[in-house]
């Protein structure tokens, strides 16, 4: 059978939320699928019920050629034989264990050596040197994600399951690891899937992006094509970034970054070098439509194109503006108006440095559409 | 002093809560993490001798292991005694009015226990057993020695009971309460004060302990 999670369960709640799991993910290339969504739209239901710690009502989840959970026989695979990696959001770790004590808690089946080995390498990847006889309550919040990524490492899982691992953290934290958590999933090349509400986080891990609301997976598909082409309204207010566009970043200085993409250079601010491939991220309100030929502004971006599209929504306009790229603006109705803006009007679109958010995607190793992931039944 | 009673009252509390231990700790486990509805039903059955007059507990054990009831009769034709007015019946008896004194804390104890720390241990593959003594049970620990001593103080200082299902005899059924109660019927004021102030004081210590042990500051893992 190949290798695929293969999932078609329904978990009901007692308070009568329903989540379906329709899932069809490919293991091989070992890659990263983020579950992304509002609180509340069943994502961490999802992880749990792969990780076995909920036991679907309906339908079976199936991972290579095991049944995890099976509800029509009444079967669900106790979380003891799946072998997953857990990371649950506020990390739990074991108050009355150390560091190491943590790590080594799966490890039991192994011989001395062999756990040693395993406690030492997971130590070493997660950078936890120095810390091992410490309690969790002695250590920040950043060594505390790190323990228990290492303590879910640790037994060399099948599958990764992380669920919001940094949303514990504080903003520059959560920065600062965010890079470390990308290079440590693509280093261990175990299948992930990780949990978040993060745009930003979605896009810097995943090679996969499954949208969910109201306990569905409503779309699914690599990062840059689910962003900047949601399927529906809904997907588009939950992924919240309507322009993502894969570029490279040519030049880093002073905290400026220049990205060429789709053929135009973008200024973008970054408080680090962004590394060499990138996403270029703007907010359709970030962006200011002026006609052509108005004098220089402070913004630093400054793009022509022509707009493909005008959709009124209240008072507001959505204008789809191709400038090499397709990007999205938002402007109010008056303003729309007044510049008698229609489709195949040419126009300046101008982005502050400020507003081009960048986020890296070093090794994705995969452009958007040669790892469709969708399900195909 | 009358020291036989006091050996006699020490010997029963002490076996009272190790039993109360050993049933206690999967009773408390059952009540504190199963999903069953109808876990009130045992809760409340549990709580019953808090409530009861001890002469009404004593009663219905009295019954429960006389000759006239199965259970009396088949203990009389295993052991060759039967159980009422033994030490052994006495310990029977102890038990049971007890048995709030251990379970509650030990339950309590295991509800405060985040379960999200068992299921971690479960997705690193150590069954529910094995969780059970390398997390919960040290996570535990101070509402399992308030237990067992709570029980052990309890079982020191309970009268009702003794006298309906022990009877009163020296060296065997005879506690420290039942003496005092004697030794102040004959006007022996001096000796059951002393009886009376050894068991206060002994309470006393063992109460400080309880507390002292569920301080947080004193945690069980003292801050390095």
């Amino acid at each position: 059978m190949a290798a695929e999670v293969i999932s078609n369960a329904t978990k009901r709640f007692a308070s009568g939320a329903v989540v379906d799991l329709h899932l069809r993910w490919p293991l091989e290339p070992p890659g990263v699928l983020i579950l992304f969504g509002p609180s509340g739209s069943g994502k961490s239901t999802v992880l749990r019920c792969l990780a076995g710690l909920e036991r679907p009502e309906q339908g079976t989840i199936r991972f290579r050629d095991e049944v995890w959970a099976d509800a029509e026989r009444g079967y669900s695979m106790p979380p003891q034989a799946r072998r997953v990696g857990f990371m649950f959001q506020d990390f739990a770790l074991f108050p009355t264990h150390t560091v190491v004590g943590n790590i080594a808690y799966g490890l039991g089946a192994l011989t001395a050596p062999d756990r040693d080995a395993r406690i030492g390498e997971a130590v070493r990847l997660l950078h936890l040197e120095g810390l091992e006889d410490r309690r969790p309550r002695q250590l920040s919040g950043g060594q505390q994600q790190r323990v228990a990524l290492a303590r879910a490492i640790a037994m060399r899982p099948r599958l990764i399951l992380l669920d919001e691992p940094l949303s514990a953290l504080d903003a520059p934290t959560r920065m600062e690891l965010r890079g470390g958590l990308r290079r440590l999933l693509r280093t261990l090349a175990i299948p992930s899937v990780v949990v978040t509400h993060d745009w930003e986080e979605a896009l810097a891990l995943g090679d996969t992006v499954a949208i969910m609301t109201n306990g569905r997976i409503v779309q699914i598909g690599p990062p840059a094509a689910v962003f900047n082409a949601p399927r529906d309204v809904d997907v588009a207010r939950i992924v919240g970034m309507e322009t993502v566009v894969a570029g490279q970043c040519t030049a880093y200085a002073d905290g400026l970054a220049t990205v060429e993409a789709g053929g135009v250079r973008l200024l973008a601010l970054s408080s680090g070098d962004p590394g060499p491939e990138v996403y270029a991220c703007i907010r359709a309100e970030d962006v200011i439509v002026e006609p052509l030929g108005v004098a220089a502004t402070s913004a630093r971006n400054h793009l022509r194109g022509t707009i493909r599209s005008v959709t009124p929504m209240s008072a507001l306009v959505s204008l789809e503006i191709d400038c090499g790229f397709p990007l999205s603006a938002t402007i109010t109705r008056v303003a729309a108006e007044d510049l008698k803006l229609q489709a195949g009007s040419a126009v300046t679109a101008a982005i502050k440095a400020g507003a081009v958010h960048l986020i890296p995607r070093e090794g994705a190793g995969a452009t958007a559409g040669t790892r469709a992931h969708r399900g195909s039944g | 002093m009358n020291w036989s009673a006091i050996s006699v009252t020490f010997e029963l509390a002490a076996l009272t809560a190790a039993i109360l231990f050993l049933i206690g700790v999967p009773l408390a486990y059952w009540l504190s993490f199963s999903s069953f509805r109808g876990k009130f039903l045992i809760e409340s059955v549990v709580a019953l001798p808090l409530v009861l007059p001890p002469t009404v507990l004593g009663f219905y054990i009295l019954v429960a292991i006389g000759p006239h009831s199965p259970l009396g009769r088949f203990y009389a034709d295993v052991v060759g005694q039967p159980l009422p007015f033994t030490f052994q019946g006495l310990v029977f008896a102890s038990v049971l009015y007890s048995l709030p004194f251990a379970v509650q804390p030990f339950a309590s104890a295991f509800d405060q226990v985040d379960r999200r720390l068992l299921e971690a241990s479960w997705t690193l593959g150590v069954s529910r057993l094995k969780t059970f003594f390398k997390l919960i049970l040290p996570l535990s620990i101070a509402g399992i020695v308030t237990g067992v001593v709570l029980s052990f103080a309890h079982t020191l200082g309970e009268f009702g009971v003794v006298l309906m299902v022990g009877g009163n005899i020296e060296g065997v059924t005879r506690t420290v309460s039942i003496d005092i109660y004697d030794e102040v019927q004959s006007l022996n004021y001096a000796v059951a004060g002393k009886t009376a102030l050894f068991l206060l004081a002994f309470s006393y210590a063992v109460l400080l302990l309880v507390y002292a042990v569920n301080r947080k500051v004193w945690a069980v893992w003292p801050q390095k």
